[in-house]
């Protein structure tokens, strides 16, 4: 017993010890507030309710009802085309305004840019995306500047209410956080490698694409995670700009939880979201590794 | 020598992967420049940390001052450390990081400012109180890191690397200068280094370690004129080995045949390591053994060879030498005095050399 | 700066359409008309006049600064225990403990909101300023902790070694050498942390009870026409907070960096 009582008292004054005492009241936090109402949603996702009394036997109605209704189908894989959309514009945007502070600006004045390039991000992000309503409208800034300059005949009426009106508005929202972890893995690159590549008798071009951008792969596919399995779930912009037909998932979601009173039916749909977008994040990272043979 | 001022007894730190201490024991006498000289990874600084109470040894004992330091933490030891980065505090001032310890003895603002004032007088520093520390250099970093550990009148100054962060010259300046300094105050210093000439140059004694243990613990004369394994006197400096065998073996007297070389008699100090082997090797220092140039004559004995390689340093040159019979080439290293030609490669040479010189690995 | 030509024009023209919106929310703010359209009609202060009267206006200004300002103290606690943690000890699954508190950076918040709606309505807690701070606190803490951690980890470990050898305790040690040296990472986090809790709008709008934040309030002002001017307004206004607020913090980091003697390396966050 005394060996047990000595090795327990080692084992308290030990690093691991120390480290999980110190990480604990995080740790507990997330457990509580996170893992637990997790865990309740995928035991939801199980029940059933009927106005406000909750049926806690099991039933797999609500996964066949999110997953063969036609409404519920056309919304997730449009939200999917949204959000993909959404994930090339703002990384393929992103990636020459990233290789630029990096390689073109001076080093004392990359911190201005970078700078430069989140200040509008700071500002009320409703109020952000309610401004690209007022862009993109019938009698809005973008269409009365074409018809003032005589570009257009009559006002644009593709780019609001629909699709294209939310996946602009979210390459915007999106936009630094596509760019910051692009420009952080351009930063890292040792420039003599670039040298090194030149001095072997390649091109700029072909510098680029045999040496910079291989090494820049793990910043673009932390961009294009960090913009994708977000947007999915994103409410605000389909509701604003979207229209009938550019509503999402998330829409849906809060009418189940809000309006009808079907929170079991809102769980299943918020987890079969997530599920979809984890299985094509990981096959995303999986691609990526086989073919490009990314190092994280 | 007194009552020793450190005891180390099988001191021992196991990591659960690695054995960074194998039971590693000495004495340290008060008043010593003691260093752990040895390879990355030998486990030095992990006992110079297990002294200072940053490391708790799994196995063995540490006493200071005849107290034993088991449960004792790093902030009542008797110690002090200067760390490889030095520490030093970047938000505060020189003057307020070499009073940083000063803060719990209950002394006045004009006592401490006094003694404060010393010890930068001490490292050469006087009148820095008030620089920002940030602005200093890695000389500087390095006195004011020593003024703030000396500061706090400790019985063991525990040295980390201390100078492996400044250049060549400035180290070469620092290596004399911490030596009169301990000369100076008296306190026992524990210097931690991978580098054998900086060991050699400061330290009273050293321990050589290896794989967690000491090695050889000796004077540096003794260190480098009697290693006791191949492996210490490849680390200290330049040796030749030249395989040989045990042929005869009377008293204190052993008689050698060295390969190329032929019998030699060598005394039973010349095999510090001891061991009883007949296959052995003998090894001889560069300096050691002289080229006869222009028909240079020399008591002792003689082997002729060719040169093979020659590397010029401006106050030596070094030689690479094929010795007739001799399986090996071996360097040699001559001192460039006036009037002395250097050889050409491929020159044939005469190599003087003396048995006492000879060192045996059996 | 060589070749960058056609970068830099790409550069620019990126730059305008990130502050293409932005740049019109004080034009339309001293707009003197209610359509929120071109032509501009003429300069008016009326709408910011009109701030001032609107009580359940100032009622959510009050309830969100109360939500964002407990919010950044608590993330900020949680992640100074959690990036102290991970910088400085190794301790068994730290990956897997790590990662988990990470979590809510990249889960969409709207999963979060429901998630910690059916708990708390489960558990029959009512709705109120509290249950936001609970969901906004689960939000801004992997900030918090991915700010310190760099924060922490920039501090040589030896430091405080140094200063416990000199005599101090584990715990003076923190408080007179780590403290005043992460403290510019403290101070971000606190800014970052308010001011994502100031903006966030759906975990607010799923949790909030009777009294809604700033952005709930927003976002059911935007159905009328009449008050979008308003709107303008308040957004120019809350623009310009969160410029003084960002200039702010990156004083702090600057001053940061020159403190510790580093080279500024540059980069906001």
């Amino acid at each position: 017993m005394a060996t047990l009582a000595a090795r327990l008292r080692r084992w308290r004054r030990s690093e691991g010890a120390q480290g999980l005492l110190l990480v604990s009241p995080t740790l507990l936090y997330a457990l509580l507030l996170l893992a637990a109402p997790l865990a309740t949603i995928v035991a939801f996702s199980f029940w059933s309710q009927d106005y406000l009394t909750i049926d806690r036997s099991f039933t797999l109605e609500n996964y066949r009802e999110a997953w063969t209704e036609p409404l519920f189908r056309e919304l997730m894989l449009r939200s999917l085309a949204i959000s993909g959309a959404v994930t090339m514009v703002t990384v393929i945007l992103a990636f020459p305004i990233a290789y630029f502070v990096s390689f073109h600006v001076a080093p004392e004045r990359k911190a201005l840019w970078i700078f430069l390039i989140t200040i509008p991000f700071w500002t009320s992000y409703l109020i952000r995306v309610f401004l690209w309503k007022v862009i993109l409208g019938y009698n809005g800034v973008l269409n009365s500047g074409l018809l003032g300059l005589g570009i257009i005949d009559e006002p644009l009426t593709f780019i609001l209410y629909n699709a294209n009106a939310v996946v602009i508005t979210l390459a915007h929202a999106w936009a630094p956080f596509a760019i910051l972890p692009i420009f952080v893995a351009l930063e890292k690159i040792d420039r003599s490698l670039l040298e090194a590549s030149r001095d072997l008798g390649e091109t700029t071009v072909t510098t680029f694409l045999r040496v910079t951008l291989p090494l820049a792969m793990p910043g673009v596919v932390a961009a294009v995670l960090i913009v994708f399995i977000p947007t999915i779930g994103d409410y605000v912009t389909p509701r604003l700009v979207g229209g009938p037909n550019g509503l999402m998932i998330a829409n849906m979601i809060q009418v189940q939880f809000m309006k009808l009173n079907n929170a079991p039916l809102g769980a299943t749909l918020a987890l079969s979201a997530m599920l979809i977008v984890g299985a094509i994040s990981i096959l995303f990272l999986w691609l990526n590794r086989r073919f490009l043979k990314v190092r994280q | 020598m007194s009552a020793p001022l450190i005891e180390l007894e099988t001191v021992e730190k196991d990591y659960g992967e690695v054995l960074a201490l194998a039971g590693v024991s000495a004495e340290i006498a008060a008043g010593e420049f003691f260093s752990l000289l040895g390879p990355s990874g030998c486990g030095k600084t992990t006992l110079l940390r297990t002294i200072a109470g940053f490391e708790d040894p799994t196995g063995g004992r540490v006493r200071i001052d005849g107290r034993d330091m088991e449960g004792v933490p790093a902030n009542s030891r008797p110690t002090n450390m200067v760390f490889q980065s030095y520490a030093i505090f970047p938000h505060l001032s020189v003057g307020q990081n070499v009073g940083f310890g000063l803060r719990r003895k209950g002394l006045t603002k004009t006592e401490m400012a006094r003694q404060v004032g010393e010890a930068l007088e001490m490292v050469g520093l006087g009148g820095y109180e008030a620089r920002a520390s940030h602005a200093l250099s890695g000389g500087q970093r390095q006195r004011v890191a020593l003024a703030r550990a000396l500061i706090m009148k400790p019985k063991v100054l525990l040295l980390d690397e201390p100078l492996s962060a400044l250049d060549k010259k400035l180290r070469e300046q620092m290596q004399v200068e911490l030596r009169k300094l301990q000369r100076q105050v008296g306190i026992t210093f524990i210097l931690v280094t991978h580098d054998q000439e900086e060991a050699l140059i400061m330290s009273d004694r050293i321990a050589v370690m290896f794989d967690g243990q000491i090695a050889q613990l000796d004077s540096p004369q003794a260190l480098y004129r009697r290693p006791v394994s191949r492996r210490v006197a490849e680390f200290i400096g330049v040796m030749n080995f030249i395989e040989a065998e045990v042929t005869a073996e009377t008293g204190d007297r052993l008689t050698v045949d060295v390969a190329g070389l032929g019998a030699v008699d060598l005394s039973a100090e010349q095999c510090p390591g001891g061991g009883g082997g007949r296959g052995a090797a003998v090894g001889i220092r560069p300096e050691t053994m002289t080229l006869l140039i222009d028909g240079e004559t020399r008591s002792g004995r003689i082997t002729e060879g060719s040169v093979e390689e020659v590397v010029y340093y401006g106050d030596m040159t070094y030689y690479d030498i094929r010795l007739d019979g001799v399986p090996a080439p071996v360097t040699i290293s001559m001192r460039n005095l006036p009037g002395r030609a250097v050889l050409e490669r491929g020159a044939r040479a005469r190599v003087a050399w003396d048995a006492s010189a000879m060192v045996l690995f059996r | 700066m060589k070749r960058s030509g056609w970068l830099g024009i790409y550069a620019v023209a990126y730059l305008v359409f990130l502050y293409a919106p932005v740049v019109l929310l004080p034009l339309f703010a001293f707009n003197d008309a209610t359509i929120i359209a071109f032509p501009l009609s003429g300069f008016t202060t009326e709408w910011f006049a009109q701030l001032a009267t609107i009580e359940a206006l100032h009622d959510s200004v009050i309830n969100s600064l109360y939500i964002a300002v407990s919010t950044a103290i608590l993330a900020t606690c949680f992640g100074v225990f959690a990036a102290r943690a991970s910088s400085r000890y190794d301790f068994p699954a730290k990956r897997g403990i790590m990662g988990f508190i990470m979590i809510p950076l990249v889960l969409p918040e709207i999963i979060i909101a429901v998630a910690l709606l059916v708990v708390l309505l489960q558990l029959g807690i009512a709705l109120s300023a509290w249950t936001v701070i609970l969901g906004h606190v689960l939000l801004c803490t992997p900030f918090s902790i991915a700010i310190l951690n760099s924060a922490f980890l920039a501090m040589d470990r030896s430091l405080e070694e140094a200063a416990y050898d000199l005599g101090e305790t584990r715990w003076s040690a923190f408080r007179l050498i780590t403290l005043p040296l992460v403290m510019p990472g403290i101070v971000s986090s606190l800014l970052i942390s308010f001011t994502i809790s100031l903006d966030e709008f759906i975990i607010a709008f799923f949790l909030t009870g009777n009294e809604p934040t700033l952005p709930v309030y927003l976002w059911s002002q935007l159905r009328f026409p009449q008050k979008i001017p308003v709107v303008m307004a308040l957004g120019t206004i809350l623009l310009a907070a969160s410029l003084i607020l960002l200039t702010t913090a990156e004083y702090f980091r600057r001053r940061g960096v020159a403190r510790t003697g580093a080279k500024d390396t540059g980069g906001f966050l």
